[in-house]
């Protein structure tokens, strides 16, 4: 069987569960030894594109990109496909629009791996370089440049992820009559909550509707999509999430772990309406007012990243309250070996892969109960975002009573190692086979 | 001959309401709940059943007999909740054919932790039992059926004649459960050994209609105990009494198989029903059992791991009795019964994390969503009963100084 999927770059050179996902379930299926054309959105290099680091030294505009850095091996079964594209998950057509601005124009499409069909993009466009004017725009053009590298593959069936994908997946399906399946990782209604954006709810709803077949990440999103995108229940089919096994941190000696006499309580997300950091501040205020040594960090940024640091400071606990800005890579795994809990007060929350991590840390989580994560851990204290008396009743508790502490730590690293890409693989291909078996 | 033993174990638990760290009151308990689920139970269970077992004793003309180990928090709670149930306990304690056992009122662990207090709560129990029913225990049965050979020596010391507990295979090994033993070196104490597989049958499997045997009638459950003649003297049937109506339906026929079953058994003449006390009188001792180490009748493991199975569990027991000495120095008597209501072993079971083997047993009979928030609320409460010690204490420091300062 061959997927093309429609996918994202991979972490460390982007933030966020989409990518990590991606990541998680391509290699997975390589290993399953499934055939995958993993085509993805790369912009050219700014300060916006995090994942590129440097353009490489030739003039060709090859960007080193997280590819580069992969395990030959791992990845055995993937061809990798870059269009030349502006997107970047989790945008919205107002960040879109500051990007662009910052952008300089380049080439229309690159890849390391792939030479031919360049000079077809070209002489499809006529004018390379020139990103969609708006998000709407940006969506439609990477359709059309998708459908371009995918009339010289073959495959079976079509794997879009996320909404900003869902166009190309119609189109190359329409195009080649073979399947799509529409994975969900967020919905409008997660990151939007009731003000959703009507442009972005259409298009999700359209990919919806028109898959043969739409996985979300839990039994809530399914739900979402069944009751807000009135897709039939049948249709759709609930993979969780997982989390690598082998992680960098496993070979962190214990050792390691920052001395401190603080207790230090985290949030590690975007700062954005949809995880909750109001919430997280006004349990820390609850806290602090009963505990003294204790600290809040909040690691992430965000839109709301300002508002939360004025209103740290209106609560009147600016000094118990660090932000630390976006985090990557070692400085992730620094700031889990110093925490002594994880909260992730998220007010809507498709999935949630950084409880896992935090789990892999041996940190204790404490997670909404509007999370699909809840779904499947638990070993986890779980409360209502809204519930801050709650919330703080239980950071409290993890933070005095170390059995407490240390009973979440060991049953949630088990439970976590039972969370594999292999089984999320699987559970894909299944799904796969159902829309091939009826086609 | 073959003699069924009955013996239902009757308890509930005071159910702690959700207490915050917020929170600086006095009420732990949940009346509200307590008293609904007490209802409930009364309803589907406990009235039912006891006008059953009333039924059979006068249309068998006393040939049937049954025995009951009711906790104190449960007597308590009938009495406040729905006094009906004590008026029909009342009315099976005359009929002669009921036997009261004696237990730790609290239903708790306390022999695990402090044998004062053990001896306290089974001396309180045995109290109460003696002015309800108007008997007093000869027999006596820790809480979970929690065992070893010390504590059957110190039940002995308190003068009990017999003493019950599971009888799990790896202590019986090529043992009937079906006789009566002696611990070892104790010639004055019978071991009633619980016959799991046939209790087991009725209290876990009766529904199951994957069970082979499903569905049990009567006659064929008569039948297994007729075949126990020639290979052992009683059948000790122990069981939750909630088995009845509750954790059996109605529905399921458990009622129906109760009404007909001791008909069946009395139909060959070598059978008949005792109370534990008639059988530790009846039959001799076949011999030692050795429990060296803590047993219980509890999951597949039998063992202490429900609720002494991780940190949580045992950090919170050695909690409260390490408070023992703060509580009972106070002499306040509200304090003390709150504490000694916190001891009932069911708040430790909530804790308990071994969920992927017996977890439905375990959800099943758990208010809390799960054993951290059930070990974080507790917690909660131990604090605020630590900190009305210390004001106790405080007042105590006060007054005696207080009274050094005035006669000057």
């Amino acid at each position: 069987m061959r997927v093309l999927m429609l996918g994202w770059e991979f972490p460390p050179f982007i933030s966020g569960g989409l990518g990590t996902a991606c990541y998680g379930l391509t290699r997975a299926m390589s290993q399953l030894g499934t055939e995958v054309i993993f085509v993805l959105p790369r912009p050219v290099s700014s300060e916006y594109s995090t994942h590129v680091k440097m353009t490489s030294p030739t003039n060709l505009g090859i960007d080193i990109s997280s590819f580069d850095l992969l395990d030959e091996k791992d990845f055995s079964n993937v061809t990798f496909r870059a269009v030349r594209s502006s997107l970047q998950p989790y945008q919205t057509p107002q960040s879109y629009n500051e990007m662009l601005e910052n952008i300089t124009k380049q080439s229309i499409f690159s890849s390391h791996q792939v030479q031919t069909g360049q000079e077809n993009m070209e002489n499809l466009h006529g004018q390379p370089g020139h990103y969609g004017e708006d998000l709407y725009q940006e969506v439609q053009r990477y359709a059309r440049l998708a459908t371009v590298i995918a009339r010289d593959e073959d495959f079976d069936v079509i794997h879009a992820h996320d909404w900003m994908t869902y166009p190309a997946g119609i189109a190359v399906s329409a195009m080649s009559g073979k399947p799509l399946v529409a994975h969900i990782h967020s919905t409008e209604f997660d990151r939007s909550g009731e003000s959703v954006n009507q442009m972005v709810y259409d298009i999700e709803r359209q990919g919806l509707h028109y898959a043969n077949k739409v996985i979300a990440v839990s039994h809530l999103t399914k739900n979402i999509v069944a009751s807000r995108y009135s897709v039939s229940e049948e249709k759709i089919s609930v993979v969780y999430n997982a989390i690598e096994r082998n992680g960098t941190v496993l070979n962190v000696p214990k050792t390691n772990r920052i001395s401190k006499d603080e207790k230090i309580v985290l949030f590690l997300g975007r700062i954005t309406m949809q995880k909750g950091p109001e919430y997280f501040l006004a349990a820390a205020k609850k806290v602090i007012d009963v505990m003294d040594n204790v600290k809040f960090v909040m690691a992430g940024s965000g839109d709301l990243i300002k508002r939360t640091i004025e209103l740290a400071a209106e609560m009147g606990i600016g000094h118990k309250v660090l932000f630390t800005g976006f985090l990557r890579g070692d400085d992730v795994d620094k700031v889990f070996r110093m925490a002594d809990l994880f909260v992730m007060p998220s007010v809507s929350e498709p999935f949630g892969l950084v409880p896992l991590e935090a789990l892999r840390n041996d940190v204790p989580v404490i997670i909404s109960k509007q999370s699909g994560v809840a779904e499947v851990l638990t070993h986890a204290l779980k409360v209502d975002f809204w519930d801050i008396n709650e919330m703080a009743n239980k950071i409290i508790a993890v933070l005095k009573h170390p059995p407490l502490s240390v009973t979440l730590q060991q049953h949630g690293n088990f439970e976590v190692r039972k969370l594999s890409w292999k089984d999320a693989a699987e559970h894909c291909i299944k799904a796969y086979d159902s829309v091939l078996c009826c086609a | 001959m073959a003699s069924v033993c009955f013996y239902f174990q009757v308890h509930q638990p005071y159910r702690l309401r959700h207490y915050s760290v917020f929170d600086s009151d006095n009420n732990y308990f949940d009346d509200y709940k307590n008293g609904e689920i007490c209802r409930k139970v009364a309803n589907k269970c406990y009235l039912p059943a006891n006008r059953l077992i009333l039924d059979l004793i006068h249309r068998y003309n006393g040939q049937f007999k049954v025995s009951y180990a009711i906790t104190g928090v449960a007597l308590d709670q009938f009495e406040e909740y729905c006094p009906e149930v004590l008026s029909t306990f009342h009315a099976l304690a005359d009929t002669g054919c009921v036997e009261f056992i004696s237990e730790t009122y609290y239903h708790s662990l306390s022999f695990l932790y402090s044998k004062d207090e053990f001896a306290h709560q089974v001396r309180m129990h045995r109290k109460r039992i003696q002015e309800l029913f108007g008997q007093t225990p000869r027999i006596f049965r820790n809480t979970e059926l929690i065992y070893n050979n010390e504590l059957a020596e110190y039940i002995n010391d308190m003068g009990y004649e017999g003493i019950i507990c599971e009888g799990a295979d790896h202590i019986m090994g090529f043992r009937s459960p079906n006789y009566v033993y002696t611990p070892p070196g104790q010639n004055n104490i019978k071991m009633l050994t619980k016959n799991y597989r046939l209790s087991d049958d009725i209290a876990f499997r009766f529904s199951n209609q994957d069970w082979a045997e499903w569905p049990l009638t009567a006659p064929k459950f008569a039948n297994w105990v007729h075949d126990v003649n020639g290979n052992g003297f009683t059948v000790n049937l122990f069981m939750d009494y909630e088995t009845l109506g509750e954790h059996q339906w109605e529905d399921t026929g458990i009622f129906d198989f109760l009404n007909h079953m001791p008909g069946e058994v009395l139909k060959h003449p070598d059978n008949d029903f005792k109370t534990p006390s008639e059988v530790i009188d009846s039959y001799d001792a076949m011999g030692d059992l050795n429990v060296p180490y803590m047993i219980s009748w509890a999951d597949m493991e039998r063992d202490l791991s429900a609720w002494l199975g991780n940190a949580m569990q045992s950090n919170a027991l050695y909690e409260i009795y390490q408070l023992e000495g703060a509580v009972k120095a106070t002499g306040d008597e509200s304090l003390i019964e709150d504490w000694r209501k916190l001891q009932t072993s069911d708040h430790f079971y909530y804790m308990c994390t071994k969920w992927f083997a017996d977890g439905d047993v375990h959800k099943y009979f758990n208010p809390y969503d799960s054993p951290y928030d059930s070990y974080i609320n507790f917690m909660n409460v131990m604090d605020n009963l630590q900190s009305r010690c210390r004001n106790a204490a405080g007042k105590v420091e006060q007054n005696k100084s207080h009274k050094m300062v005035t006669p000057q």
